[in-house]
């Protein structure tokens, strides 16, 4: 424990201390882009496990701020792993097929600049 | 992933401490306590569905959880990502489940400032408050700012006293600022005695840094290196937190010598009461914290000229000070740009009474009373009609359908008669009686009035038996001239606010429900059915088939009849209890 002896300390601490609380206060925001990945059986049967620990680690890599949750089956057995993607006042949006490369464009190309990407699975 | 879950006084008591340890049991069972952290927090304010746990970053929002829950929710929704669904938060509207909060009723139309920390860090970890921008404002104000500016920022914000007078806080911290003295007092009212409010106390319990931060704060405006927090015995936890919390300010060294590297020290204490309503006025809490007895006394002078100990003394609520750090944050043009002309920012409530969703809300200033009663309360319980909704306890009074679409703010309670006191909101269907709950907050006050002046200790205690005898069926016309002159002459004769404020239930209920008061006198009726003096039940001898079933029912033997003709209820017996309604099987039984 450290003693706050002047601002820069408290902005230190506050620094850390923010990192610890990082999942929780993203949820509050409204302005994040929310992406789910379908974990039922059959979607981490397909790679869901290793497509969310890649979105998870990119994320980071890339400096790019997401709530990335789990979520149950998305009901498109045939296209797992599945991945849905809301961007921040926008419709859902969800893909198929999803890889880690098809992660990386994701993130790259939709999340960040919100271009199109192919492979959106039509509801 | 974080899990949150309610540790406030309501849920607590609903077991929420086992929720905590199931969670954790069943998270190391499966080898996530690493990845995921079980959080005890403050009240989320949804009180009537708690114990409530919230899983982040998703939102997710579960309700009247059980202990044995824990389990379920973490094989689904933490391995296998799928919500619990009979946990969900179902709307009474649409009978749809709502998972996120966002989306829910009760939180769409609050605006959270004071509350903005509760449900949500741990109120017994600092860093977590500091992670939220905790100790930036007193850090800003002790490095950037003169005292001077500090209290000019806080009159430009317009925020007033949310302990119920109103009276400008900038104002207030002013003139304690220009009393000179050899020591000063920063002193926290924590004593929170209406009836059915909660708000002081979930802020202690949620956030309890804010207020440290903020009594720091104060302490740098006007002059005072000692703060004291006044608060009742009866809230164990709220103490318990605040202590928790003292401690580690003062390991962190956010309170104590040389703050932020300048010469500027503070410290804070704590001051039990024992629970009387009366050291909730300033003066009477100051002379109980000296350890006299808890006696209003005449203002001036004020405590900011002399107070504890003789020295110039501030005192503000828990939720004034809970708005201070941020206002000082985001700034005063952002807070005034909240809320109406003369009351700026927001209000907590405490929602109670015939209402769906009791509990602890925070609105902005100008709302209307349909809307906090309607959408954020989810309107009457069982589908009754909205009566009237009783504002600012033992000092406020009732408000009417006529004032539901009053914005509310202090100056619009006052002229409708009531006050916005210290958040309190009791709401009331067509079956309460307005007498009976006039009767009810004067017994109140005449159990709490401390006795030192006369209007208060015998009128009020006058007020009250002749509104017993109205109750009764005894009362008559002179009875109410009476009743009206004595609660103008308390008004305007009693010592303290409290013994001013006294006849306001009273007065309120008059004036709005001028009806009923005379249907008690006059047809010794009482529409709502509260009053059993002036219940009869009476059993229909057409309906009547003579089962005896109320007869053997009846624990007075109020009821005769032979067996297979119609039986009659002797009125002068009975008690009005209600056991021969339950027990007749063919309904010939009713109250007149």
């Amino acid at each position: 424990m450290m003693q706050i002896k002047s601002l820069a300390d408290l902005q230190a601490l506050k620094q850390s201390a923010h990192e610890k609380m990082d999942t929780r206060i993203k949820g509050k925001r409204d302005d994040l882009a929310q992406v789910k990945v379908a974990m039922a059986t059959c979607g981490i049967a397909a790679g869901a496990k290793g497509v969310f620990d890649h979105l998870l680690k990119a994320a980071d890599e890339k400096g790019l701020e997401i709530i990335l949750t789990q979520s149950d089956c998305m009901g498109h057995c045939n296209m797992e792993p599945t991945v849905e993607v809301i961007l921040p006042g926008k419709e859902p949006v969800m893909f198929g097929n999803v890889d880690n490369a098809k992660a990386d464009e994701i993130l790259d190309k939709y999340i960040a600049k919100g271009e199109f990407v192919e492979g959106v699975i039509a509801r | 992933m974080h899990i949150l879950v309610c540790g406030g006084t309501g849920c607590s008591a609903s077991r929420s401490h086992e929720i905590t340890k199931n969670l954790q049991a069943a998270l190391k069972d499966k080898g996530l306590e690493e990845q995921v952290q079980v959080i005890l927090t403050g009240c989320f304010g949804f009180c009537e569905k708690g114990p409530i746990v919230k899983v982040m970053p998703d939102n997710t929002f579960y309700t009247e959880v059980k202990p044995e829950d824990a389990l379920e929710i973490v094989e689904e929704h933490v391995i296998k990502g799928r919500k619990v669904k009979r946990l969900l938060y179902t709307d009474p509207e649409t009978k749809e489940h709502v998972a996120d909060s966002k989306h829910m009723n009760f939180y769409k139309k609050q605006l959270r400032i004071a509350l903005r920390n509760c449900g949500f860090i741990d109120p017994e970890n600092i860093e977590e408050y500091i992670a939220n921008d905790g100790y930036a404002a007193v850090a800003k104000c002790l490095t950037e700012m003169t005292p001077q500016q500090v209290i000019e920022e806080i009159k430009l914000s317009g925020l007033r006293g949310r302990g119920g007078g109103g009276f400008p806080t900038g104002v207030k911290w002013e003139i304690a600022s220009k009393n000179h003295a050899d020591q000063k007092y920063v002193v926290c009212n924590a004593d929170e005695g209406d009836p059915g409010a909660f708000m002081d106390r979930s802020i202690l319990e949620g956030d309890p840094h804010s207020v440290i931060e903020a009594m720091t704060i104060n302490g740098y405006a006007i002059g005072a290196t000692k703060g004291l927090v006044y608060i009742r015995a009866e809230y164990p936890l709220a103490i318990d937190r605040l202590q928790t919390a003292i401690k580690q300010a003062r390991e962190y060294g956010v309170l104590g010598k040389n703050l932020f590297g300048t010469d500027f020290d503070f410290d804070i204490e704590l001051r039990f009461g024992a629970g009387a309503f009366v050291c909730g006025e300033e003066t009477a809490l100051i002379h109980s914290m000296e350890g006299k007895r808890g006696e209003p006394t005449f203002k001036p002078p004020f405590p900011a000229q002399s107070g504890y100990l003789q020295k110039p003394t501030n005192v503000n609520n828990v939720e004034t000070y809970a708005n201070i750090p941020i206002i000082i944050l985001k700034g005063a043009n952002w807070f005034n740009k909240i809320g109406t002309e003369k009351s700026k920012g927001t209000k907590v409530f405490a929602l109670a009474g015939q209402i769906n969703n009791v509990g602890l809300i925070e609105v902005p200033m100008g709302i209307t009373l349909r809307e906090v009663i309607y959408e954020i309360g989810g309107g009457i319980k069982n589908g009754k009609k909205f009566k009237a909704v009783q504002t600012g306890g033992p000092s406020g009074g009732c408000l009417t359908e006529k004032h539901l679409d009053t914005p509310i703010d202090y100056d619009n309670l006052i002229a409708a008669g009531s006050m916005m006191g210290s958040g309190g909101m009791v709401v009331m269907d067509e079956t309460s009686c307005m007498v009976s709950i006039a009767k009810f907050y004067l017994e109140f006050t005449c159990e709490e009035s401390c006795g030192k002046c006369s209007p208060c200790r015998i009128g009020n205690k006058r007020m009250l038996e002749l509104l017993d005898k109205m109750t009764k069926g005894q009362g008559t016309m002179e009875d109410l001239e009476t009743l009206k002159n004595l609660a103008g002459v308390i008004k305007d004769t009693a010592l303290c606010g409290l013994g001013q404020t006294s006849p306001n239930p009273v007065l309120s209920t008059i004036n709005n429900f001028w009806d009923e008061y005379v249907e008690h006198v006059k047809e010794k009726k009482c529409r709502a059915g509260a009053c059993k003096s002036l219940m009869q039940y009476v059993i229909d001898p057409d309906v009547c088939v003579g089962c005896t079933s109320c007869a053997r029912n009846c624990p007075v033997n109020a009821i005769q009849g032979e067996r297979k003709s119609p039986h009659h209820i002797n009125q002068e017996i009975c008690i009005k209890c209600g056991t021969c309604i339950e027990k007749c099987k063919f309904n010939a039984i009713s109250i007149k």
